[in-house]
């Protein structure tokens, strides 16, 4: 084990190399009072140091560590099995979609949608939005939304609309299902569906690895929120971004920071990705942006694209989904399943 | 906000000097790091970068603002901050009141279809006071290629509202809301994107049109990414200071012809690619197919893609049905033009 793995600066690391601690082992067998006098700091950076080094070893099978199941951190595939079974998910309004997706957006996970201009990346974005804030009793999450926007595409007005076809819908769902009047009238106004949206209005790239970072302490205070979607990822990474090394490393890092928040708070990271021209065997194809690295830090990655007359979604990438794709369509009412399919009003 | 300075964010002073001591002065410098490369630079340990970077971050985040505030704003600033009326009443119907303030509006096509008229008709609209429906503001018109003709302008006001411009002294006042710049070069083009900047926060300009952007960009760079990066700038500066400042741009663009050799039609492609066309919110696509001209909202968060027939006669643009034909697929992004004998066929 390298004492190079411990999170201290870099001079504190070379005075534990000068003075021969080189594994991690050789640093916890010694006292907090022999360290601070081998490689001279304080008392309280020693103690400090002994506890990195504590905590890292811990994590190496090496040291015969036989209670494996608590690791620092880790759990057993069998207690995940059992999260992911029960674990709501989050629908698109298009029954298409969600049988692709395997009911929906899965929570925890970080999910990318690319297409070209005008495909409705925004329109799923808006809808999801709204989607994650059904109440428990109608199969949703009752949670929040955050809506972060980087392109200034986010119009209220098209929410609103969407606001009052989603409680439009539920009040219809209950109607066939409760025949007790009473028990039909949704409590759901358009404007407390507003209300749970949190939207924050990105303008470069710094605000958007800001707002990243700031994230973490928002969602604490605000634990409900249960959907967070940037609209999208790519636009101030595009524009007159000199060193491109850089840029993979802060969006590489951005993603890790998604996904960890996805996985703390338990919610849905969904982000929305444009597509650029990329020169492939002899010929310029249309591709996500971003590069090839970032293509790796999603966990879903479904493309929406024109299928002649009809938009599709097709699911690139993802652990635990078939490959296949749907059609849906975007109607004043939202997202929803293309005409063509549908032969009967499905009631899920 | 990224420009803030780290000295003047409240962190503690040790941590503060040590950001100054490795050159790290402003808050853009600091976030475009990652959190592993500041630890190496600074010389600190990870859990106090970690906690200078969170409240960096939170200092330089943009608000965060519910939907249901943004509704409101938007329903009581509807006047200075809502939407400018074209009054072609099919497209004001689908744009929800009209060209929307704070995003970008781009115009297509080929050339001599109308997009000068629509965008002199614009700056007119603009100029109006508000009991004839305008907006009663100043207007930049950013004019690359001399098309700017203030008879033109003059005799469309009077065809479209006589009771006005007839009277004394309207016209002047009208026409002299009317700023013209001509920049001969992208470069003098950037400076005079500067210069306005200023001017808008002082004066009450509410219509900013640029006239074309490609003919700037297609004398100086040759295709793909040159021009990509010469515009990215542009792009997003405009974008930032339409949002902040709640005018509203529009913006043509000029079309390359790509011949297709099986078809009849030749086939226009817009000319600044698919980076450009991810960066605008609204486009309008202007075309000709078998003799009449089509006017279509090919890009919009708010409506589906519809396609108005339009002609052009003394007072402007002038729609022949305002209900609009919904298209789809390919057809949205497709420009037609039927060689140059239709289009010259203009009644005025």
């Amino acid at each position: 084990m390298e004492v190079g793995m411990l999170p201290i600066s870099a001079s504190k690391r070379g005075k534990l190399l000068a003075a021969g601690y080189t594994s991690l082992h050789s640093i916890s067998r010694a006292s907090a009072s022999q360290l601070a006098t081998d490689i001279e700091v304080s008392q309280d950076e020693a103690c400090e140091i002994l506890k990195y080094a504590s905590q890292t070893s811990a994590l190496d099978p090496s040291i015969g560590n036989s209670n494996t199941s608590n690791l620092y951190g880790g759990q057993t595939a069998w207690t995940m099995l059992n999260e992911e079974k029960f674990s709501t998910r989050i629908t698109t309004s298009c029954v298409d979609l969600d049988n692709i997706l395997g009911g929906g957006i899965t929570c925890k996970e970080v999910t990318e949608l690319g297409g070209v201009p005008g495909i409705g990346k925004t329109q799923i974005g808006i809808q999801l939005a709204v989607n994650v804030q059904i109440p428990l009793e109608y199969g949703g999450l009752g949670g929040k939304a955050i809506y972060i926007d980087t392109e200034g595409s986010f119009m209220v007005e098209r929410v609103l609309q969407i606001a009052e076809a989603c409680i439009e819908d539920m009040s219809e769902y209950s109607n066939h299902f409760h025949n007790n009047v009473q028990d039909c009238e949704v409590k759901m106004h358009p404007n407390s569906i507003l209300e749970n949206i949190f939207c924050f209005r990105v303008c470069s790239y710094t605000e958007q690895i800001a707002l990243v970072n700031y994230l973490d302490k928002f969602i604490e205070e605000h634990k409900d929120v249960k959907m967070i979607i940037i609209d999208s990822v790519t636009f101030h990474f595009r524009q007159d971004f000199e060193d491109m090394a850089l840029r993979t490393r802060l969006l590489n890092e951005m993603a890790l920071k998604l996904m960890k928040l996805a996985r703390k708070f338990c919610l849905a990271v969904v982000l929305l990705n444009q597509v650029t021209t990329k020169y492939i065997e002899g010929s310029y194809q249309l591709t996500l942006a971003l590069g090839d690295s970032w293509s790796h830090s999603c966990t879903n990655r479904i493309i929406l694209f024109w299928n002649g007359d009809e938009r599709h979604a097709y699911i690139d990438k993802s652990p635990s989904l078939k490959s296949a794709s749907a059609a849906y369509s975007v109607t004043t009412r939202g997202i929803r399943n293309s005409n063509s399919s549908c032969k009967r009003i499905k009631i899920v | 906000m990224a420009n803030k300075l780290i000295k003047q964010m409240g962190l503690p002073n040790s941590i503060a000097n040590i950001f100054t001591a490795r050159n790290i002065i402003t808050a853009k410098d600091a976030l475009s790091l990652t959190e592993f490369e500041l630890m190496e630079q600074l010389d600190v340990g990870m859990a106090e970068v970690k906690s200078a970077m969170a409240h960096i971050s939170e200092v330089v985040c943009p608000p965060c603002q519910t939907a249901l505030l943004l509704m409101e704003q938007r329903v009581r600033d509807e006047r200075s901050a809502g939407h400018l009326p074209t009054r072609l009443r099919g497209l004001d119907e689908a744009l929800c009141g009209g060209i929307p303030f704070g995003v970008v509006t781009e115009l297509v096509g080929p050339a001599g279809i109308g997009k000068t008229q629509f965008c002199l008709k614009l700056s007119l609209l603009a100029s109006l006071p508000e009991n004839c429906g305008g907006l009663d503001g100043r207007v930049i018109y950013i004019d690359v290629e001399s098309k700017f003709s203030s008879t033109r302008l003059i005799q469309i006001g009077i065809e479209n509202f006589p009771e006005i411009f007839l009277k004394k002294g309207m016209a002047q006042e009208m026409a002299g809301r009317i700023v013209i710049l001509r920049p001969t070069s992208l470069s003098e083009f950037t400076e005079s994107l500067h210069h306005v900047q200023v001017s808008l926060l002082q004066k009450q300009v509410k219509l900013l049109i640029i006239d074309s952007m490609a003919a700037l960009v297609l004398g100086e760079h040759d295709c793909g990414a040159s021009r990509q990066q010469a515009l990215g700038w542009h792009v997003s500066f405009i974008k930032i200071f339409t949002n902040s400042n709640s005018s509203d741009k529009s913006i043509r663009s000029h079309s390359i012809k790509k011949e297709d050799r099986a078809a009849y039609d030749s086939h226009l492609v817009a000319a600044l690619g698919i980076n450009w066309a991810h960066a605008v919110t609204i486009r309008l696509v202007l075309e000709a197919r078998s003799g009449q001209r089509f006017i279509k909202l090919a890009k919009s968060p708010i409506s589906p893609p519809l396609a108005f027939p339009f002609n052009i006669t003394s007072s402007g643009l002038v729609l022949l049905d305002d209900d609009g034909i919904e298209m789809k697929g390919s057809e949205i992004n497709t420009i037609h033009c039927q060689g140059q004998k239709a289009l010259f066929n203009s009644e005025w």
